[in-house]
């Protein structure tokens, strides 16, 4: 059997990425097909995940390991679980969207900015699979690359101080995290992340070692206070860059919570557990109020991308009150799916609503909320996804933006009702700045000429905005395959919360 | 004879296809294609679920509980997409399918120049589908699930007329409003699971049991009872979507809506669905005596001082509308004094009486061209009898004389919350008792304004304008009878009136009879608004006809006390002519009868010397406006605060800048260091060496 399929899948996308430079920006087109046919193989290379993966087993699965650096005992270790196999999908799906998505908008050296964004598809893919720390680190300090490439070159007005924003803040971050991993170098001889969970640390080791970590993976989420950096990046981001950005890489901050902070330093997680609740739920309500006065759409769409990403750290940190607290562990684990699932559904909605500021900015070059009004007049069938993705992040029910957040309410109420009081409250003011943006955006009579002479979506256009549409609607109607895809991955987390190290 | 699985989900998705249909293939199969196939859809949806009654009332078919697919699963906890079919749902379902079949047909003629005509079709279709979810649920999830759902159609629908600045403003707030309920409903779905461990109906009541004697640690030292805690959150769910005070605001608003939709939507069917909702978690709310009184008092509240705000109201729809919260009050009541039967059974009488009346509206809308202030009609009853004589019917109904299907459940309804002991039947008392007085006072106004008395419209032959005369979405209807407080609530959201139609009361043509399409509904509907109480008032509200669908105490039985007295609905309407209802009714009549066919000037008069009370009605208890100064400005006011405050001047200018900076400074200070000057390096290793050759002498010194 061919027992290189994750490898596969992170080469795939960075080599795919030499020829489409080599295209040249004399051929955009040349460079455009073959960049597409590299995102679309990816994409079925990477369902052959599916069919290959147990979902009932809890180990890491396709694993490969082979030495990298053998005097320090550095792996090439790969493998996946349920939650990995998850993220990698919509990677690679996103990854698509993306590259149809950029087709005529990028005019300048699009064969760069197909490349940068292939580069980047096989770097995620990798932070995805990486079952050893170092490895682990390294592509997650190399996604920075190309991103800020991204940003840098086919930005907006002040790319300059949002990428270096962007990439001090994230890279402010990670350097803790480096410091952290190299201590638990010192004292285990490995950065296989398996032995570091088996490793036994003090408290006081873990307590140093959890912050580390969370300011790493804080700032990825990102999480209030270290917030800031999104919308700054997400506003001078090209449309491409914001999905890929708060589709993929913002998930990188859950993920590495649930590799490297609950495995590795269970007590501290737990002793700081109400931290992190805490900035959760002020990520839900302090940010939502942000959210609602926002004049640019696309800040609007990142603040509510921070609240939403609140779901996530919370179904997973309410966890340790429900097993060690309450010794609810299927609680536990319904919060735990509830943010997985979070995470995959605001993949596809984010992404899907930046994609739609996108069309609109294509036609009327700006994102602010004033300059519209009316949209649906002219563009009945954007006003259609429009809609279907405001609701979507209102978490209506039969979309996907419903089920993550209601299976960490539900959860977070077995371990305190206040916690689920304020979680719910994204019920009022969720809807209240998505769709008061809606209201001032799509509805209404045309007062602005230039909305009147905008032209509905083309196919190009449709076919991004349906696939995404398609996502949201499956996963809302039916999510029971991606929680069963990550049910034993969950279980197994489940479980090691209740381990203690001490 | 059992119910099959394949017929309940043709039930539920006919009315989906129809609407994916008209939605999405509206311009290719056009118009007729478009009303064909959800009239189809719907009509099939009615049929088999009128079989489906027949079936569990007369075929003696089980109950059906099923589930058709696991939503999810995880650990002990799971949720489904199911049915349970028992006579609650049945009847809730006849009550769907055959008022949305009927709103359906009118639309045809209602809207048919408007050029959003298939994507009206496809959204009310949605909506059936919603609300078939809805009350076919098995389970909180899906329940949940058919309630946003509905809420959506709600917000697709009031907003409809999208360019009208009020229609797009009633709509976000009507969404808005219903969120606050649907925050303490989540609440409370998350306390059933909390509490019995399962979202699934058959389960959680099996057990509900269990609730007694359980607490809620809310703090160090407060318990609060589970079923309270549980019973008290699923209503404000209730209160948002029937509109309950206080969060009832966004119902008058959603008549910006066209009016089959104020009909299906907001009369009929989705408001009702928290009446619903309460009993058929009736083995719940049944372990809670405090939940109980607390749905009561709510109840009665709205059902009096809601319908005081109908009497002066001048737009058409909007007495109607006040009419509607005022009788989700007395239905709310009911489930206050347990008397879930007499709840859900005024629930169906209404649906028909209170569907015609806003379908009656409507055909008088049409007749006036869109002109909807009752101060410009007057005497229209001998240009369209049909509606005339229809909307009788259905005011008699809502008034409750006897034999009419309105007066038996609402009459049932009062002697109940007179028989009740229940902490606050005092007061429910008295509010349903004036409020069967005020329902009375607004309906017979409305009538005769609209219908009886001087014409108060003039008609202008003027053949140049016969365009616009159809064009229904302009802002025109918005911009009369809506009080003074709507401008004061939305400031920023003037109607938009297009020139010719600033002239209130002035038509083109003279009003005449809607077409057969409006009329046909509302005679269909005036006969079970006649029929329906007195055919089933027996079996439904006395003969235990729900059967294990809905659970009651045996200390709480009212219904089952009235019950002992009941001998047949004859001999209740011939009660019901010497009881205190009617006389109140009949003095509502005396009076306005009075005022608006003798003495018009003296309404005005009555106006003016109760101008306090008239300013409090007017203003509806300043709800709105407090509400818009308190959560919309102060929302806005709190986030802009928290952004520039916390986000830009902390954050970013504190923290992250201000730290950017602080380096700067640092740096700067250390470039001047390194100038690259060699005589400011000689001057340094001059200055250094004597510092340093000081120190040590003077070390040296003290060394010594």
């Amino acid at each position: 059997m061919f027992n290189h399929l994750l490898s596969l899948l992170i080469w795939l996308p960075i080599v795919g990425a030499v020829p489409v430079l080599l295209a040249g920006s004399g051929r955009p087109n040349l460079a455009r097909w073959l960049s597409l046919a590299v995102a679309v193989l990816t994409f079925a290379v990477s369902l052959f995940l599916l069919p290959q993966f147990d979902a009932g087993d809890s180990a890491m699965q396709l694993v490969e390991s082979h030495v990298w650096i053998a005097s320090l005992g550095v792996h090439y270790g790969l493998g996946v679980d349920g939650i990995s196999v998850a993220l990698i999908l919509l990677t690679t799906f996103v990854g698509i969207l993306v590259i149809v998505g950029a087709w005529e908008v990028i005019q300048d050296k699009p064969h760069q900015y197909m490349a940068a964004m292939l580069v980047l598809e096989g770097l995620m893919i990798g932070v995805f699979c990486a079952t050893d720390a170092l490895l682990f680190y390294v592509f997650f300090e190399a996604m920075l690359i190309p991103m800020f490439i991204l940003i840098g070159i086919w930005g907006g007005p002040r790319r300059v101080y949002a990428t270096l924003k962007f990439f001090i803040y994230t890279f402010f971050g990670s350097i803790f995290m480096l410091v952290g991993l190299i201590y638990l170098y010192l004292k285990a001889g490995t950065f296989d992340l398996h032995a570091l969970a088996a490793l036994p640390l003090t408290l006081r080791e873990q307590s140093w070692l959890f912050f580390a970590f969370l300011i790493a993976f804080a700032v990825k989420v990102p999480m209030v206070p270290v917030h800031t950096w999104l919308p700054d990046a997400h506003v001078e981001a090209p449309t491409g860059g914001s999905v890929v950005l708060a589709a993929v890489m913002l998930k990188i901050g859950g993920y590495g919570f649930l590799r490297f902070s609950l495995p590795i330093v269970p007590d501290a997680s737990e002793q700081f557990a109400w931290l992190i609740i805490v900035l959760s739920l002020v990520a839900v309500v302090y940010i939502g109020y942000v959210a609602l006065v926002q004049e640019d759409m696309k800040k609007l769409v990142a603040y509510s991308s921070v609240a939403h990403m609140g779901f996530v750290t919370l179904g997973i940190f309410i966890g340790f009150l429900l097993v060690r607290g309450a010794g609810n562990a299927d609680a536990a684990k319904l919060g735990m799916q509830g943010a997985m699932v979070q995470m995959i559904s605001h993949g596809f909605v984010s992404g899907a609503m930046f994609s739609c500021i996108g069309v609109m900015y294509d036609r009327l070059h700006t994102r602010l909320i004033k300059d519209y009004g009316g949209v649906i007049n002219v563009m009945p069938w954007f006003g259609f996804f429009y809609v279907l993705f405001a609701m979507a992040n209102c978490g209506l029910p039969g979309t996907s933006g419903f089920v993550g957040e209601f299976m960490v309410i539900l959860a977070s109420f077995s371990a305190n009702p206040w916690i689920a009081l304020f979680a719910a409250f994204t019920l009022i003011i969720g809807a209240a700045y998505t769709l008061w943006m809606v209201k001032r955006v799509l509805w209404g009579d045309v007062t602005n000429p230039h909305v009147a002479e905008m032209k509905d979506i083309n196919g190009r256009e449709t076919f991004v905005l349906l696939a995404f549409a398609a996502a949201v609607v499956a996963l809302g109607v039916w999510p029971q395959p991606l929680v069963h895809l990550m049910d034993g991955a969950v279980g197994q987390l489940v479980q090691q919360l209740g381990v203690h190290k001490i | 004879m059992t119910l099959s699985t394949s017929i309940l989900l043709i039930i539920a998705l006919a009315p989906l296809a129809g609407c994916l249909l008209a939605g999405f293939l509206g311009k290719a199969i056009g118009r007729a294609g478009a009303h064909g196939a959800t009239i189809l859809g719907v009509a099939v949806s009615c049929a088999l679920s009128f079989w489906v009654l027949y079936q569990l009332v007369w075929g003696g078919a089980p109950v059906y509980n099923q589930n058709v697919y696991t939503w999810f699963e995880i650990g002990r906890f799971s949720a489904s997409v199911g049915f349970l079919v028992d006579r609650l749902t049945a009847m809730m379902m006849v009550v769907v399918t055959f008022v949305s079949l009927l709103v359906h047909v009118y639309t045809i003629g209602y809207m048919a120049d408007d050029d959003g005509y298939q994507r009206f079709f496809s959204y009310i279709s949605l909506f059936t589908f919603s609300m078939l979810m809805l009350v076919m649920s098995n389970n909180f999830m899906q329940l949940f699930f058919g309630w946003e759902a509905v809420g959506l159609v709600s917000y697709l629908l009031i907003g409809f007329w999208y360019k009208r600045p009020t229609a797009i403003f009633a709509n976000l707030k009507a969404f808005l409003v219903n969120r606050v309920g649907d925050f303490g409903f989540l609440l409370g779905i998350a306390a059933v699971l909390y509490f019995l461990g399962t979202l699934d109906y058959g389960t959680a009541f099996a057990s509900a049991g269990s609730l007694v004697g359980r607490t809620l640690q809310v703090t160090q030292n407060t318990h609060w009872d589970a079923a309270t805690v549980i019973c008290v959150l699923l209503f404000i769910g209730a209160m948002g979507k029937s509109a309950q005070v206080p969060l009832h605001v966004w119902l008058p608003d959603s008549m910006e809506g066209p009016t089959p939709i104020s009909a299906l939507i907001h009369a009929a069917t989705m408001v009702t669905a928290g009446i619903f909702m309460v009993a058929r978690m009736s083995p719940l709310y049944e372990l809670s005596d405090g939940a109980l009184s607390f749905v009561m008092v709510i109840g009665a509240t709205g059902a009096l001082f809601t319908g005081l705000i109908g009497i002066v109201q001048n737009d058409i729809k909007r007495v109607v509308a006040y009419s509607t919260l005022s009788q989700l009050g007395y239905m709310t009541v009911a489930l206050g004094v347990s008397a879930y039967a007499g709840a859900v059974f005024h629930l169906m009488t209404h649906a028909f009486f209170k569907a015609l009346l806003f379908l009656g509206a409507g055909s008088v809308i049409i007749a006036m061209h869109h002109e909807q202030d009752m101060r410009y009609m007057g005497g229209l009853r001998k240009y369209m009898p049909v509606t005339w004589i229809t909307m009788w019917i259905g005011s008699l109904a809502l008034v409750a004389i006897p034999f009419t299907s309105g007066f038996y459940s609402k009459d049932a309804i009062i002697e109940a919350v007179g028989a009740s002991h229940r902490w606050g039947s005092g007061y429910a008392y008295f509010c349903v008792l004036a409020g069967a007085f005020v329902t009375a006072l607004y309906t017979f106004r409305q009538m005769y304004l609209t219908f009886h008395g001087k014409e108060r419209f003039v008609v202008v032959h003027d053949h140049g304008h016969g365009r616009h005369a159809h064009d229904h979405a302009h802002g025109h209807a918005a911009a009369h009878g809506h009080g003074g407080a709507d401008a004061a609530v939305s400031p920023e959201e003037h109607p938009s009136d297009e020139p010719g139609h600033g002239e209130p009361g002035v038509l083109h043509h003279p009003p005449k009879e809607s077409p057969w399409v409006v009329t046909l509904p509302l005679v269909l509907l005036a006969i079970p608004s006649l029929l329906v109480g007195f055919l089933t008032v027996g079996p439904v509200l006395f003969g235990g006809w729900f059967g294990q669908a809905v659970r009651v105490e045996e200390a709480n039985d009212v219904l089952g006390e009235l019950a002992r007295e009941f001998h047949g609905a004859t001999a209740m309407a011939l009660h019901g002519f010497w009881s205190l209802p009617f006389g109140l009714v009949v003095l509502a009549f005396a009076i306005t009868t009075y005022i608006y066919l003798f003495n018009p000037a003296l309404a005005g008069r009555i106006k003016r010397a109760l101008k306090p009370l008239y300013v409090v009605l007017d203003r509806k208890y300043w709800f709105d406006t407090v509400y818009f100064a308190v959560f919309a400005r102060g929302g806005v006011a709190l986030g802009r605060a928290l952004w520039k405050g916390g986000d830009a001047a902390v954050i970013d200018g504190a923290l992250v800048n201000g730290s950017a900076g602080l380096v700067e400074r640092i740096a700067a200070g250390m470039r001047r260091l390194q100038s690259g000057y060699l005589y400011h390096y000689a001057v340094a290793m001059i200055l250094g060496l004597v510092l340093l050759l000081g120190g040590y002498w003077l070390i040296g010194q003290n060394g010594q």
